[in-house]
C-alpha cells in the first residue's frame, strides 16, 4: 500500500509539472495547447535517447528540457498567424505527429516496443524501495521549484504583460507589449517543463512507448488546471494532484460495487471523470484556487 | 510651431470599398486638433491607419521627422504616439492599479530574467510606476475603485481609465476616439478639464467628437473629413461657417 501511495505521488508530481506547463501558456498568455502530450513524449524520449547513448542522466534532463523549448519556438514561429481554435487543433495534430514518429521510426525509438532499460538514477545503490522513495522526493522538489519560479513570474511585470495579452492581444499591442515576443518565450518555457516532465517519467518508469503519450493525458492536465483554477500556478498544481488522486481512487472501486464487471468498470471510470469536470465548471467554474488581483501598494 | 503628427495621402480600402481616398492634415505640438465629420467619413479607420492596426495601402505618417507608415502599434507607443478606443476596452480581469501599470513603457521587469531574478532595475522602475499609478488614479479619481476589475466599473469610470492608462506611457500625442461619448454631462466636463490639463502639460491631442460644443470649446483648429478625404481646416468658427462643411456634415445649404 504504502508503494502504491508513493507510486501516485509520483505520478501526481509529473502531473503537476505538465499542469504547471499548461497554466503558464493557457492560464497566463492565453494559448490553448492541445499538443502538450507531444511535448511530455519528446521531453521522454530526449532522454531516454541521450542517456541511452551514454551520457549521465542529468544531462539527458537538461537536453529533454532544451528539445522542449526548441519544439515550442517551432510551434509558436510557425503559426504566428494562428489563435484560438486553429492554434489548438495545430497543436493537438503535432502530438499526434510526434506519437507517430515514435511508432515508426524503428531506428530511432524501437517503434511499439519502445525503449526499455533507461537509467534509473541510483537505483543499484538505493533499492527498490529506496530508489521510489528518493524519486519522490526529487519529482516534489522539482514541482516546487517550477512552482515557485512560475508564482514569480506570474506576480512580476512580465505576467501582468502575459495576462494582459491573454485578455486582449491586440489591446495590449497599443499598450506596447510585444505581443509576438512574449508568446513565442512564454510558449518555449512551458514546452520546457512539459519536456523535463517527460524526462523525469521516463527515468521513473524505465520504459517509454508510443502507447504512453495518448491524447488522453492531455485532456487530464487540462482538466486538473481547469479544475484547479486557470491562471495561478497553486491551483494547476493543486488540480493535478486532485486528478491523480481521483483517477487512482476510482481503481478501487470495483471492490465497493462487485455487480460492475471490470471492463465496465474501465468504462465508467472515464465517465465518472467527464462527470467530475462538468461539476467542477457547473459549481466552481474559477477553480478550486481562483486567479487573484494583487491589490495595489498603499500609497 | 512645427508638424507633430503629419499625414499625407493616406488611403485605405477594405475589399475593394475606399475608405480613406487621400487624406491630408497635420497636427501641430501643442495643439488640441478637432477631428470632425459625418458618421462614415473615415475618422476612426483614419486613427486605426495612422495607429498601427490597419495597414495604409498608400500614402505616409510622419511623427516628428520619421517616417511611421505602417509600423506596429507596440512600437508606435514606444515612440510616444498613444490611442483611447471609441468603445472603451480594457483586459477584463486586470485591475484599474493593473492597467495603468501596464501602459508605463521601459519596463526591465517584462524580460524573463529580469522578472525571474527581481533586478533592481526592474524593481526601481515598478516602483517609480507604481507611485506614478497611484498618482494618476487620484487625479482621475479612480482612486477607490483601483483594486476593482475594470469590468465592475461603470461606463464613465471605463473612459477615465483610458485616458489613465494613455497618460502612464508618457506620450507625445494621443489620439482620442470620442472620449466624452455616452458619458453624463458633468464627467464630460471633467474629462474635457482633464484634457486641457493635459494639453497644458504639453501633451498633443487629436480629438474625435461629435458635441459641437465641447469642439468649440477644446479644439484650435479643427479638421473635417467627409467621404475619405480633408474637407476643410482651420479655427471652429471658420470651419462652422465653412458652406462645404454645413453640406457634408449637418446636410443643409442656406
Amino acid at each position: 500500500m504504502l508503494a502504491y501511495l508513493i507510486f501516485a505521488l509520483t505520478i501526481g508530481g509529473i502531473y503537476a509539472l505538465l499542469a504547471l506547463s499548461l497554466n503558464l501558456i493557457w492560464g497566463g498568455i492565453g494559448l490553448v495547447n492541445l499538443g502538450l502530450v507531444g511535448f511530455f513524449a519528446l521531453g521522454a524520449y530526449a532522454s531516454a535517447l541521450l542517456t541511452g547513448a551514454g551520457l549521465p542522466v542529468l544531462f539527458g534532463w537538461g537536453g529533454a528540457i532544451i528539445v522542449g523549448a526548441i519544439a515550442g519556438l517551432i510551434v509558436t514561429l510557425a503559426t504566428t498567424r494562428l489563435r484560438d481554435d486553429y492554434l489548438a487543433i495545430v497543436t493537438l495534430g503535432l502530438a499526434e505527429v510526434i506519437r507517430l514518429v515514435a511508432l515508426n521510426e524503428r531506428w530511432l525509438t524501437n517503434g511499439s516496443d519502445g525503449i526499455s532499460g533507461i537509467q534509473a538514477p541510483l537505483k543499484s545503490a538505493l533499492g527498490n524501495q529506496g530508489f521510489n522513495i528518493f524519486y519522490l522526493v526529487l519529482v516534489s522538489a522539482v514541482v516546487l521549484v517550477v512552482w515557485l519560479v512560475l508564482r514569480r513570474l506570474d506576480r512580476s511585470p512580465y505576467g501582468r504583460a502575459m495576462k494582459a495579452i491573454r485578455e486582449d492581444q491586440e489591446l495590449a499591442g497599443f499598450a506596447g507589449k510585444n505581443v509576438l515576443g512574449f508568446k513565442v518565450q512564454a510558449f518555449a518555457v512551458s514546452a520546457a517543463i512539459a519536456g523535463l516532465a517527460g524526462a523525469l517519467y521516463a527515468h521513473f518508469q524505465s520504459y517509454v512507448s508510443p502507447d504512453h503519450f495518448q491524447p488522453l493525458i492531455t485532456i487530464y492536465i487540462f482538466l486538473a488546471v481547469a479544475a484547479g483554477g486557470v491562471g495561478r500556478p497553486a491551483g494547476g498544481v493543486l488540480g493535478a494532484y486532485v486528478v491523480v488522486f481521483f483517477l487512482e481512487l476510482t481503481r478501487f472501486l470495483p471492490d465497493l460495487v462487485p455487480a460492475l464487471a471490470p471492463a465496465q468498470f474501465a468504462a465508467c471510470r472515464e465517465i465518472l471523470v467527464g462527470v467530475a469536470l462538468i461539476l467542477v465548471l457547473r459549481f466552481r467554474p474559477q477553480g478550486l484556487l481562483p486567479e487573484q488581483i494583487l491589490p495595489a501598494p498603499k500609497s | 510651431m512645427s508638424a507633430l503628427l503629419a499625414v499625407r495621402g493616406l488611403t485605405l480600402g477594405f475589399y475593394g470599398a475606399q475608405i480613406l481616398r487621400g487624406v491630408d492634415f497635420a497636427i501641430k505640438e501643442g495643439t488640441i486638433t478637432g477631428l470632425i465629420g459625418p458618421n462614415g467619413a473615415g475618422k476612426s479607420t483614419l486613427f486605426n491607419a495612422i495607429s498601427g492596426l490597419y495597414r495604409p495601402s498608400g500614402g505616409t505618417v510622419l511623427l516628428g521627422e520619421d517616417d511611421i507608415t505602417g509600423l506596429k502599434p507596440h512600437l508606435l507607443v514606444r515612440r510616444g504616439l498613444v490611442r483611447t478606443f471609441q468603445l472603451a476596452r480594457g483586459f477584463p480581469k486586470l485591475s484599474v492599479f493593473q492597467h495603468l501599470m501596464l501602459y508605463g513603457l521601459d519596463q526591465p521587469g517584462e524580460t524573463l530574467a529580469a522578472a525571474l531574478l527581481s533586478s533592481p532595475a526592474s524593481r526601481k522602475r515598478e516602483q517609480a510606476l507604481s507611485e506614478k499609478a497611484l498618482e494618476t488614479a487620484r487625479r482621475l479619481r479612480l482612486g477607490h475603485v483601483i483594486d476593482n476589475p475594470v469590468t465592475a466599473l461603470s461606463g464613465g469610470q471605463k473612459k477615465l481609465v483610458e485616458i489613465g492608462r494613455a497618460l502612464m506611457a508618457d506620450p507625445k500625442i494621443i489620439l482620442l476616439d470620442e472620449p466624452m461619448a455616452g458619458v453624463n454631462p458633468s464627467l464630460a466636463d471633467e474629462i474635457a478639464e482633464h484634457l486641457i490639463a493635459l494639453n497644458n502639460g504639453g501633451i498633443t491631442i487629436c480629438l474625435i467628437e461629435h458635441d459641437m460644443a465641447l469642439i468649440k470649446r477644446l479644439c484650435d483648429p479643427v479638421v473635417v473629413l467627409a467621404e475619405g478625404k480633408t474637407l476643410v481646416e482651420g479655427r471652429f468658427d471658420e470651419v462652422a461657417a465653412d458652406a462645404e462643411v454645413q453640406e457634408a456634415y449637418l446636410g443643409t445649404r442656406r
